[in-house]
């Protein structure tokens, strides 16, 4: 892994040389910001925005390619995927979607791309080298989160309204099992050794573990924090550490990162970051944990290790998605 | 003077023909995709799901998994509201409906279960009652309904004793909830006093306390006007004055017309005590859109017009709601109004009912959607359930403009014991209802 002195060369930026040595590594991190058509770059080290840059209407999804040469955008209102270079910002090229592009995930080889296109009913299989549309695959109503198993063998979709966890087999592109779960489910997450699936309900106020084996439900993780009211308590996002142990529930606008143990499926502890939380990701060394606050236009960092939110750094507005380079 | 009159609702245009054959084309290749289910539309599935099963022998219409949901309309003669923009159209509440239903049919399709919308509408009260009781006889189990109070009270009472859930989707009036109140019957549409105080919260967090009524000469806007003076002492405003607004509507247009409407209302309002906000009570839109720019005092309008308590808007997006809103345009090319929206949240209970207890079956759920789980998600950021005592579904409320959404009732530092949704309204302790709990 390169240090953040590497990469300030490379950009070219006038930038002290005297770095002491940090617990913290130096990666790059890019947020995208909803309301202002945009997406902020966060330097993991410095932990400030060392650059906006422009982009399509209404970014949401954001990742990256599996090389981390490309950020991968859902403009949402653009009813496009835009392709940035990680290290120019200059926009390379578009990716076909279906309307409404808002969450995507790349199958583990890196490439396909699968998209969920919020508006009809359809996860959309895109090549990125060729930038053509590979097929469409029928889901329920309002298709949002997106979760891939780590052999890259199963697909699973969350459908908002259809409130389902739709198991889409990645070679036929058919759905091969569908489960229900609370009210309007946001994201879909496998854990590392693949043997979990994650789903948030944002309305349901729950977070459903599934077997992703048989599909039984394995445990429904209820949230409850002294003066917060029930409806406040609203999961989103969720990320489980690279070593499995723990997993983050970001609680929307309870203000609050929910940290849970995978094996009991307790709540461990709640830590307040900036308002309405709702993506969240992982530094590559698992050591930092950025989520986006889209009431407070802010990113909060939490050390990991520690448990503890150590910063919050100002973003444009409404930042939505999060994602962080290897370098 | 002659009164522009017109029947309020008339018969639903049918979905276009291009529409319901891409809709199918879409539904077959979904079909085809899950191999598991044969046809959706004619043919019954072959057999029953598993987790289906209980209650079948009895029920005939439940082997098919089919669950009919009737939309009663009672045709009313009304008044035409005063702005071009406002003119019902034919499919008012209905279109919701059908699209709670495709959205039902979406889900369905992975639980085997397909929901048919029968729309009937009548002037005549007692023929839709007739023929509503018909259709329960018949094997329908949930009605929803737009009718006049005393329509709703009399189906209500011709349906007693039968399998059968009213969803009132249409009626604002307290009274059906409260002393008048059912056990049968559901309530989508926000009370008045819901949409008093979702109002009265906002204002009162401007500190625009001081509050000159306008009232209407009907006998909707005189509730509404009591709604709104129940607000008043509920969260601390002041009614400095109450002044009644009379009128011969007359005919909705005229050439011209703005030239003597610009004398009338400053002269109306004028000398009225100092006060922040002038709240105009005018439910059928008569004259209360007169009254924003025009009045004496430079103040601003609200309550049924200007600023605007509702259950929806056209122009929402938060929440999901631009889908929600895309989804609705693309089925009756025209926007969301709040009837609409009650009359989709409607038949999206029952179908939230009937994915969740995986059943068809009108004794699974109608206690289910009654009972203490029941929720549903309705583009409103938090979830909907029904109060427990009179059968209203608690929400959120949206205070709007006519082009924009301003704010979302409960304001913040309203608070409540169990749900700060229920500092809107008519709350537990106060209720008059006894009918619904028995």
């Amino acid at each position: 892994m390169r240090s953040k002195v590497g990469i300030a060369a490379l950009l070219g930026a006038a930038t002290t040389l005297a770095f002491s040595a940090s617990a913290a590594m130096a990666y790059t991190a890019f947020v995208s910001n909803e309301k202002d058509n945009s997406v902020s770059v966060i330097d993991t080290e410095k932990l400030e925005v060392i650059k906006t840059f422009p982009v399509g209407q209404r970014p949401r999804g954001i990742i990256l390619s599996n090389d981390g040469k490309w950020l991968i955008v859902c403009t949402s209102d653009d009813n496009i995927i835009q392709v940035y270079d990680t290290k120019t910002y200059e926009m390379i090229k578009t990716l076909p979607s279906g309307p409404d592009p808002e969450l995507l995930v790349l199958h583990p080889s890196g490439n396909p791309l699968y998209v969920a296109n919020e508006d009809d009913n359809l996860v959309t299989v895109v090549d990125i080298q060729t930038s053509k549309i590979l097929g469409d695959i029928p889901v329920g109503v309002e298709p949002e989160g997106m979760g891939m198993s780590p052999d890259g063998k199963v697909l699973v979709n969350t459908s908002e309204t259809t409130n389902m966890a739709h198991f889409i087999d990645t070679t036929t592109h058919k759905t091969f099992d569908n489960v229900l779960v609370d009210n309007r489910p946001r994201v879909a997450i496998f854990n590392p050794a693949g043997t979990q699936l994650w789903v948030s309900s944002e309305i349901g106020g729950t977070v459903t573990v599934i077997n992703p084996a048989d599909r039984k439900i394995i445990s429904k993780i209820h949230f409850e924090i002294p003066g917060i009211t029930k409806e406040a308590i609203q999961p989103v996002g969720i990320r489980i550490t690279p070593d499995g142990k723990t997993a983050f529930v970001a609680l929307g606008p309870a203000n609050r990162v929910a940290v849970v143990d995978t094996e009991t499926f307790k709540v461990t502890k709640y830590l307040l970051v900036g308002q309405r939380v709702w993506q969240m990701a992982f530094t590559p060394d698992g050591k930092q944990l950025l989520t986006t606050n889209g009431a407070s236009n802010d990113v909060s960092v939490i050390d990991v290790p520690a448990l503890k939110v150590i910063k919050s750094i100002r973003t444009g507005r409404y930042p939505w998605g999060v994602v962080v380079a290897p370098f | 003077m002659a009164i522009a009159k017109a029947k309020r609702s008339r018969g639903s245009a049918p979905m276009a023909d291009v529409k319901r054959s891409a809709l199918l084309a879409c539904l077959t290749a979904t079909v085809a995709l899950l191999g598991a289910w044969t046809a959706l539309a004619q043919e019954p599935p072959a057999a029953p799901p598993a987790a289906a099963a209980n209650d079948k022998a009895a029920a005939p219409e439940a082997t098919h998994d089919v669950i009919p949901i009737v939309v009663a309309r009672e045709l009313r003669d009304e008044p035409l509201p005063l702005s071009l923009l406002d003119l019902p159209p034919k499919d008012l509440g209905v279109a919701g409906a059908k699209l709670a239903i495709t959205d039902n049919n979406t889900t369905g399709r992975f639980l085997n279960q397909e929901f048919k919308l029968d729309p009937i509408e009548a002037s005549d009260p007692a023929k839709l009652i007739q023929d509503v009781v018909q259709k329960v006889d018949a094997g329908a189990h949930f009605v929803l309904v737009d009718a006049s109070p005393d329509t709703l009270l009399k189906m209500a009472d011709a349906l007693k004793g039968k399998e059968a859930l009213l969803i009132n989707y249409g009626a604002p009036d307290d009274s059906l909830r409260e002393e008048n109140c059912r056990p049968q019957v559901l309530h989508t549409a926000p009370t008045r006093t819901m949409l008093a105080d979702a109002l009265a919260q906002y204002l009162v967090w401007k500190k625009w306390t001081r509050w000159f009524l306008v009232v209407g000469p009907t006998e909707p806007d005189k509730l509404y006007a009591d709604a709104v003076k129940r607000a008043a002492k509920r969260f601390g405003a002041k009614i400095v004055e109450e002044r009644k607004f009379t009128y011969d509507s007359g005919s909705r247009r005229s050439d011209g017309g703005f030239e003597q409407v610009q004398q009338q209302i400053p002269t109306f309002t004028q000398s009225a005590p100092e006060h922040d906000v002038l709240i105009v009570a005018d439910e059928g839109s008569l004259f209360g859109d007169y009254l924003p720019y025009r009045t004496w005092d430079a103040r601003p309008v609200a309550g049924t017009a200007g600023l605007v308590a509702e259950s929806w808007h056209p122009a929402i997006e938060l929440w999901g709601g631009t889908q929600f809103q895309n989804r609705f345009k693309r089925l009756a090319d025209r926007t969301m109004r709040p009837t609409d929206y009650n009359a989709w949240l409607g038949a999206r209970i029952v179908g939230e009912a009937a994915s969740r207890t995986k059943s068809t079956a009108y004794k699974d759920l109608a206690p289910y959607i009654k009972g203490p789980s029941f929720e549903v998600a309705g583009f409103k950021g938090v979830g909907l359930s029904v109060r427990n005592w009179n059968g209203q579904v608690r929400q959120p409320i949206l205070v709007t403009t006519p082009k924009m959404l301003v704010t979302v009732s409960p304001q913040q530092g309203f608070l409540h014991q169990s749900s700060v949704l229920d500092t809107l309204g008519v709350d537990k302790p106060e209720t008059k209802c006894q009918a619904y709990t028995q």
